[in-house]
């Protein structure tokens, strides 16, 4: 019931936020999204972290005749993926009260309304729910970026909206295929594909249906062509949903649809993805270098990171997989307040261009400090965030080749450059026409940045208070994989 | 069997109301005659019955497929206002050419027979002719119908040369005994060349009827040229009963010879679904997009004939209810549009979102369940013919071709939604809406939502 109450919360929220008129919806929307978290929370002391079982389960039949269900629960990981959705989303809402966007209701309604897809994808346990929640997460979003968006927004927007279906699509083709093996009267239940034993020739290429829906959503290289220009466009709070929570549905999915149901297709497959993702860390790492725009060198950096947690949790160990579980997190929460902090500039400058930034230190110290804690997690320095999940991560990788670990591990030095560069031109210098009268964060802006810097600490300190949550579930899925 | 009786004498009625001064009582009163036709038709579920010496079955295939083309002309119906409003002269000869167009396509999904199928398709054809035609003084109207009755006819004549073939190789109309003869006919001879032929030339005609490619030249002329509200109808019941009568006929007649016309079968789909996804992308009139759409949609209900199996009725069914409900709100939406502001083109929608959010909204519903977009019935019409299909683990690359061509499809339906939602409107008149007609509307999207999250309404009928 808890899982339910926890998937329809938002969804009732955001119809109730549709009839508010003018910029009481986002009081609204804030309150409702802070029941959710609470709701999140309650669900977490219900938990029982000692199991790697789905728990807090509920299973009502859907389209009976077919065998499908409404199948829904939470694993450790699962659990994971909805703290931080029910973290953040309350954040970005927040995040947005200095802006006064047009018609408020529909703009809160359609953020509350993804988060039930976002948490759907999280705690479905039954493949066609999972594809019904990951398109309704996407729906939702397609409105926000390109109706709030910026001026290229209809082509950039739409280019993404049709890339992600289609490669979705295939994810629905090689599910009804699963569901069509499965013995007696079919079931799509997770467990009954977990079950399924299919020769290795038909788990390659169901490897790959499923393999470029995941991949085009994380994405990873070649699949993100889509990325830079759609957050470059997307208003500031949808740039934060799609990379703080929705590009973690892509590394779910691959942790809870593709290792599992397919382990001979992804041992025929995972030195290819490895490469793809090695080449996109190192290639999107020095396009990040080149970048002048804040909020597209973030998402090139965004790139970079995920590439990374791919290639971690294609190794199929349980440091690779911890890594790429934590990491998520911690990227939601770095990538989350890092636009947070362009949005603030943005809002006060007019512009993201780094050039024409500078000094900004001298008249916001907190900024300053803020924007240091955030940038410094996501380059994954000791103590922070960051440097747990790369940590576990790289030697995940090293494990698995040394080579490629090698590779990977340039990660961490593209990602001090560019980064490195990024703050020492936007925040030190001489201030700038533009910089001349900055001035430093309002309270409001506090409330959204001090929470995420207290997760940077709280990860990067006491990690195990999260790894120990997942820790089951993983070792529950490798189980299942080595079987 | 009454709802055929009941919509034939409820025509006639029709023809004499349209005798008195006040017009504005016909479209209730049709209203009510459809009401009762779909009432009277339920009392027939899971009571089989076959009338006229075997020329007509009644089970619970044609009560379901009855409904459902019941309805979708009750749901189109409340967007003929403007009609009523106009005082068209003619108004209750169209409104009794609708029933009896009707009267042929509930033959068309309970015949048992070759010549009821016949004349079926024919009641419900030159029903449609005219009302290609219906808008006298248009020059693209004229041309609908002359070339949808020229090229009809044709067809109508190669499909009666089909039968014909048939019953000289098997000697009987009756769709039974034809399955039972197939079996003295033998791999070789005239005979078997006759049978042979006559599938294919039947498969060609109705293919025809049902705008399957290589034989949708008419479609896109005379979708666009027919008064919209009419195009509703054509591409919605005339659609429905056109694949329900072909899939009836390939289950009871030709089972036997399912290697004879498989191939050709699956051929007509996989061209239906390319000239349908790829024609409609590079259209920039909304209406003649829908014309394509409606092929392409043929295409995938084909793919639930190619798929010939126990799952096939099932979707045929789902299929035929979700794409109905879909193009009876796009078209509805586009008939107030074309009205006011004169035109059918993608442009013509602009600002809608911000002038009539319900407009709007309806068909944001109606394109994301064309496109096959979860929440909405379009997905779960999908993913049911997808699965049917996929029971033969051969058929995959049919599937993966209506994949790819299903992403085509979001991009020309999602144009019609940017250019709503994110182009601002040329002048920012609010569109009138009827009462009636917004509350259908509201009704069909609705009626959208609901079946995309639980399909088993409709889809657990047959």
């Amino acid at each position: 019931m808890n899982t339910a109450l926890l998937l329809f919360w938002p969804a009732l929220a955001a119809l109730l936020v549709l009839l508010i008129k003018g910029q009481g919806a986002k009081k609204v929307a804030f309150v409702a999204a802070l029941v959710e978290f609470a709701l999140s929370l309650f669900a977490l002391s219900a938990f029982n972290t000692q199991s790697g079982a789905t728990q807090l389960a509920l299973s009502l039949p859907w389209i009976e005749s077919a065998g499908i269900s409404f199948s829904i629960g939470m694993d450790g990981i699962s659990l994971l993926m909805v703290l931080l959705t029910t973290f953040l989303v309350p954040l970005i809402i927040l995040s947005s009260y200095k802006h006064d966007y047009k018609n408020p209701n529909v703009f809160y309604a359609l953020i509350l309304f993804m988060q039930t897809g976002l948490i759907g994808v999280f705690v479905a346990m039954d493949a066609f729910l999972f594809y019904f929640m990951w398109e309704v997460a996407l729906i939702p979003i397609y409105f926000i970026a390109a109706v709030w968006g910026g001026t290229d927004r209809i082509r950039v927007t739409f280019k993404f909206f049709v890339y992600t279906i289609f490669g979705s699509l295939f994810m629905l083709a090689a599910f009804v295929y699963l569901y069509l093996q499965t013995p007696g009267t079919h079931s799509s239940d997770v467990n009954a594909f977990y079950q399924l034993s299919l020769s290795s020739e038909s788990q390659s290429w169901i490897f790959w249906f499923l393999f470029i829906a995941f991949a085009i959503k994380m994405p990873i290289f070649p699949f993100h062509t889509w990325q830079p220009d759609t957050y470059t466009e997307s208003p500031a709070q949808a740039t934060m949903l799609l990379s703080g929570i929705m590009l973690k549905m892509g590394i779910y999915g691959v942790l809870r649809w593709l290792l599992p149901v397919v382990p001979f297709g992804v041992s025929q497959w995972d030195e290819v993805v490895l490469v793809l993702a090695i080449i996109g860390i190192v290639y999107a790492s020095i396009i990040a270098i080149r970048q002048r725009d804040l909020k597209r060198l973030i998402a090139y950096s965004s790139i970079a990171h995920v590439g990374l947690i791919a290639a971690g949790i294609f190794t199929l160990n349980e440091q690779g997989l911890q890594g790429g579980v934590i990491q998520m997190l911690s990227h939601g929460i770095n990538v989350v307040g890092l636009f947070f902090i362009i949005d603030i500039i943005f809002s006060r400058t007019n512009t993201r261009e780094i050039t024409s930034l500078g000094g900004i230190t001298q008249n916001a110290k907190g900024l300053s400090i803020f924007f240091m804690i955030l940038m410094l997690g996501s380059v994954a320095l000791p103590l922070t965030n960051g440097f747990v999940g790369e940590f576990l991560l790289l030697s995940g990788v090293f494990q698995y080749n040394a080579w490629f670990g090698g590779v990977a591990g340039l990660t961490i030095i593209l990602g001090a450059v560019y980064m490195l560069r990024m703050f020492q031109g936007v925040m030190f210098g001489t201030k700038s026409e533009l910089t001349e009268n900055f001035t430093d964060l309002t309270l409001n802006e506090k409330a959204v940045l001090i929470p995420l810097v207290i997760m940077v600490f709280w990860i990067g300190l006491f990690p195990n208070t999260f790894l120990s949550i997942s820790e089951p579930a993983v070792n529950n899925l490798l189980s299942i994989i080595n079987r | 069997m009454t709802s055929i009786i009941l919509l034939s004498v409820f025509g006639i009625i029709n023809l004499f109301v349209g005798f008195a001064k006040n017009k504005k009582v016909l479209l209730p009163l049709v209203l009510l005659f459809l009401l009762v036709v779909f009432g009277v038709n339920l009392l027939d579920w899971n009571d089989t019955q076959s009338y006229f010496s075997n020329m007509l079955t009644i089970d619970n295939y044609a009560v379901a497929f009855t409904g459902i083309m019941t309805l979708s002309t009750l749901l189109l119906l409340p967007f003929s206002q403007r009609f009523v409003d106009e005082a068209d002269s003619n108004l209750a000869e169209y409104y009794s050419l609708l029933l009896f167009s009707l009267v042929g396509s509930v033959m068309m999904v309970s015949y048992e027979n070759l010549i009821m199928l016949f004349i079926g398709i024919e009641i419900l054809s030159i029903a449609m002719y005219i009302l290609a035609g219906s808008d006298k003084r248009s020059l693209r109207s004229n041309e609908a119908a002359l070339k949808y009755f020229l090229m009809g006819s044709f067809f109508t004549g190669i499909m009666l040369f089909g039968i014909v073939m048939i019953y000289g190789a098997t000697g009987t109309f009756s769709i039974a005994e034809i399955s039972a003869a197939q079996a003295g006919i033998g791999p070789d001879g005239l005979m078997n060349s006759m049978f042979v032929l006559g599938i294919l030339v039947l498969v060609i005609g109705i293919s025809f009827k049902i705008s399957a490619a290589p034989f949708h030249f008419w479609a896109p002329d005379v979708y666009d040229g027919t008064p919209t509200f009419f195009t509703a109808f054509m591409s919605t019941v005339v659609k429905t009963a056109g694949v329900a009568a072909f899939y009836k006929l390939m289950v009871a007649a030709f089972a036997a010879a399912y290697t004879t016309w498989f191939p050709t079968l699956v051929a007509i789909t996989v061209l239906t679904l390319v000239v349908g996804n790829i024609g409609a992308v590079i259209q920039t009139s909304f209406k003649r997009m829908m014309a394509y759409s409606s092929i392409s949609h043929a295409g995938y209900l084909l793919m639930a004939l190619v798929a010939f199996n126990e799952a096939s009725d099932a979707s045929i069914l789902f299929y035929s209810a979700a794409y109905s409900t879909a193009t009876i709100a796009a078209f509805g939406v586009l008939k107030m549009v074309q009205d006011q502001r004169n035109s059918a083109d993608y442009e013509a929608f602009n600002g809608l979102g911000k002038t009539n959010p319900l407009l709007a909204f309806a068909m944001t519903v109606s394109m994301m369940s064309l496109a096959g977009i979860p929440l909405t019935a379009g997905f779960f019409g999908k993913f049911f013919v997808f699965s049917a299909v996929l029971q033969n683990p051969d058929m995959l690359w049919l599937v993966i071709l209506a994949v790819i061509l299903a992403a085509v499809g979001i991009y020309y339906y999602f144009r019609v939604v940017i250019a709503m939602y994110m182009q601002p409107a040329a002048n920012e008149e609010e569109i009138e809406v009827g009462s009636f007609a917004s509350f259908t509307l509201i009704f069909i999207t609705i009626l959208t939502i609901l079946l995309g999250i639980a399909p088993a309404l409709v889809s657990e009928l047959i």
